[in-house]
């Protein structure tokens, strides 16, 4: 890799932010177990406690609720066990880390991605066992961001529980759990610029009735058993101290993604932007050019050194075709999406390498039409 | 006795190795570029970045099996050996729980381990709780009685956490092996501080953890057998990474820091349990002198050498922690210490005068003690030490 690649993925992961790497290296030079009752364990007890928070800070949650684990597939899957709920609603745009889950039914959504809230009340008043429902906030592909608010008022008139996958959003929306009116939050260090192997779930109330996915020391409350990541969970607030500054940022990088949309379609017509008229995060971009597989632009843009994806970077080996872009009602293009994603570091710079770079593969394609 | 030496050590003397270590500059070093300029995702296949990334992850994890005498495909990467042990016993249990119903373990068990092996009891497994000796070591014969036709699982540790005793790896593999049982062993005390291979010692499952091994907090693995093959029902649904054993996106700089920890401590291993002997009998030496009735305990020759497990009788047991500056909550009437890479020799007898110390002035107010000089037998007056 070299200094001139164009890094646009930062749906996928995102550089680690310098205060963080501080922040981490600082915490790697400690010793102790922060169950340890010695100096030394007392030392990190206190920088974990602290780091809880500035994550707790992050979400409008009191710190008893933040319980830290791997990362977001981890706290996904403790909120869809823990919470115990016999069926489990979740939208069809979900992360795979949700929708391979113990899903029972999933709710459409419509042509920008967004859940239908109708369907979804009639869903949860023809279940009659308790409903967990999981509606993320921001989506990892097209950045449609779901009414989650409006949906977990929805849901708590048929008495479900709430779990929303906010890995996407943090960093770039304002969070706050009550006013979400959801039960529990998932993050995910790493794609705000934190390390990776670290995330968290937050729970509303603290003291709620959540099970462990797994058994041991009883840390985290008991909730989630495992000597804690503490390196990367003080990057974690490291990264979660900046997020104010961060979001503040959004509309400048919407400025580029909304500059690379408008070239791209000015360049390719045809070129389809999903949920261009939803409300959505100013830093994604979701577009298909018709005819053309995601797979051959993407070799395209790499031969121009520059890094997008095509749907979510997720286990190793083959492109799928987008689920998401399937479930919106677009099946003809999900084999055809890439995802152009903006972060902390993105400059003028990358648009215009993205753009050259796709001017070119426009021509050549035209050539080839020709 | 003298006391060789001339730097003072440094305060404080870290002790406690078996809990946690630091992580070694060098693991450090290794990690550190995959938080900045390689931080691609391991599993982005549409870019460079993520195929840096997956080829440290491979390297990474041919560095973890080759200290265990795996294959690079049967190391699965997990948050660390409570996930690990977790995700062995209960993978197993879910997957050919149907099949047989019957779990065997050991009362000495890291609580990971025992909490697993309760909940299945409690969804109607069998479990049997096999008991050790006063060396701290199971009973072979009462694990090959104990072994039915229905038993699934047999997990016994590697290594003990608290007194540092090493358990008949090869003998216990051989009797599982041949009685068609799956064997787990908890390893995370054991791998990098003793030989393990998981063909020579007949191991189906083998949990590790970095932060045990001057690696990072955050992340361990979970050795899983192909030939024959070891099934597993995943804990964590998702993009179905490490062979849809565990989801989540890996952490690549902490997969690179885990992979360097193994290859140090596999290069370094034979150094090291030199070095730590010197350390531990030091200790033990200027313990010996200072206070002759101390008692070690579990077994010394079946032992890492970096563990002891003391007690201090003629005391009563929940003086000695406060007495030495800690917190009286968990106070307890042993102590474990844990020496590690970076402690000194002076290190050694510098905590040896010390505990020492604490522990003739705690006798010194203590009537246990005065009744023991006056020459009773404390068991005739029903005290319990």
């Amino acid at each position: 890799m070299t200094a001139v690649h164009t890094y646009l993925d930062y749906n996928a992961t995102a550089p680690v932010r310098p205060p963080v790497a501080e922040a981490v290296a600082r915490a790697l030079a400690l010793t102790g177990n922060p169950s340890s009752i010695h100096g030394p364990g007392r030392t990190t007890r206190r920088l974990l406690e602290d780091s809880r928070d500035a994550i707790a800070a992050l979400t409008g949650a009191a710190s008893d609720g933040v319980i830290f684990t791997s990362g977001a597939t981890e706290a996904n899957a403790l909120a869809l066990s823990g919470w115990q709920r016999p069926v489990i609603l979740a939208s069809a745009v979900e992360h795979a880390s949700i929708a391979e889950g113990a899903v029972s039914r999933f709710v459409p959504v419509d042509r920008h991605g967004v859940i239908d809230l109708a369907v979804l009340g009639q869903m949860l008043a023809e279940t009659e066992q308790p409903v967990l429902l999981a509606l993320m906030l921001a989506n990892n592909e097209t950045g449609v961001i779901q009414p989650v608010a409006e949906a977990a008022k929805i849901a708590k008139v048929h008495g479900a529980l709430v779990h929303c996958d906010a890995v996407q959003a943090a960093g770039r929306l304002p969070i706050d759990i009550r006013l979400l009116g959801v039960d529990s939050l998932a993050l995910s260090a790493h794609k705000m610029g934190g390390a990776p192997g670290i995330g968290a779930l937050v729970l509303a109330d603290g003291q709620a009735d959540l099970q462990a996915l797994w058994k041991g020391g009883g840390q985290e409350r008991k909730r989630r058993s495992g000597t804690e990541n503490v390196p990367g969970i003080a990057g974690f607030a490291a990264v979660a101290r900046l997020a104010a500054a961060e979001i503040a940022r959004q509309p400048k990088l919407a400025v580029l993604r909304d500059r690379l949309e408008s070239d791209v379609k000015r360049l390719m017509p045809t070129a389809v932007i999903f949920s261009e008229g939803a409300n959505r995060l100013g830093n994604t971009s979701c577009i298909a050019v018709p005819g053309m597989t995601a797979q051959t632009l993407l070799m395209a843009l790499d031969l121009a050194q520059v890094a997008v994806s095509a749907g979510s970077a997720c286990s190793s080996g083959k492109l799928a075709p987008s689920r998401v872009v399937a479930a919106m009602g677009y099946p003809e293009l999900a084999a055809a999406a890439i995802r152009v994603s903006f972060g902390w570091a993105s400059q003028d710079s990358d648009v215009d390498h993205f753009l050259a770079a796709f001017a070119a593969i426009v021509v050549k394609m035209r050539g080839h039409a020709a | 006795m003298t006391i060789a030496g001339n730097a003072p050590p440094r305060r404080p003397v870290y002790l406690d190795y078996q809990a946690t270590t630091p992580a070694d500059p060098r693991v450090v070093a290794a990690m550190l570029p995959y938080f900045f300029e390689h931080f691609g995702n391991a599993h982005s296949t549409t870019h460079p970045y993520g195929w840096l990334a997956e080829e440290a992850v491979t390297l990474a994890r041919e560095q973890v099996a080759d200290l265990i005498g795996a294959e690079t495909k049967e190391i699965v990467f997990t948050s660390g050996a409570t996930e690990s042990n977790n995700l062995a016993i209960k993978g197993v249990a879910d997957f050919y729980g149907s099949r047989r119903k019957h779990l065997i373990t050991v009362a000495t068990e890291h609580r990971c381990v025992l909490e697993s092996c309760r909940r299945l009891e409690r969804e109607g497994y069998a479990l049997t709780t096999l008991p050790v000796d006063r060396q701290g070591r199971i009973d072979l014969d009462q694990l090959a009685q104990a072994i039915t036709d229905d038993t699934l699982l047999v997990s016994v540790m590697a290594v003990n956490n608290e007194i540092g005793v090493i358990q008949p790896l090869a003998a216990i593999g051989a009797m599982c092996r041949s009685r068609g049982v799956f064997f787990h062993t908890d390893a995370a005390q054991a791998v990098g501080k003793i030989p393990l291979d998981v063909n020579a010692m007949n191991i189906d499952l083998m949990s590790l953890s970095a932060h045990k091994l001057y690696g990072p907090k955050g992340i361990g693995a979970l050795y899983v057998r192909r030939r024959p093959r070891v099934r597993l029902a995943p804990l964590i649904d998702g993009g179905g990474q490490e062979q849809g054993l565990r989801s989540g996106t890996l952490a690549t700089p902490l997969c690179v820091a885990m992979g360097e920890a193994c290859r140090l401590a596999g290069h370094e291993m034979a150094d090291n349990a030199r070095h730590l002997k010197t350390v531990r009998d030091r200790f033990l030496a200027v313990l010996s002198v200072q206070l002759p009735d101390h008692q070690v305990n579990g077994d010394m020759v079946e032992r890492i050498p970096g563990n002891l497990n003391i007690s201090f009788p003629y005391i009563e047991g929940d003086r000695l922690l406060p007495a030495l500056g800690l917190d009286s909550e968990m106070a307890h009437a042993s102590l474990r210490i844990g020496f590690g890479r970076s402690t000194s020799v002076e290190d050694a007898e510098f905590a040896a005068l010390y505990i020492a110390d604490a522990v003739k002035s705690l006798r010194r107010e203590s009537p246990l003690w005065a009744l023991h000089q006056e020459g009773i037998v404390l068991s005739t007056i029903g005290h319990d030490i």
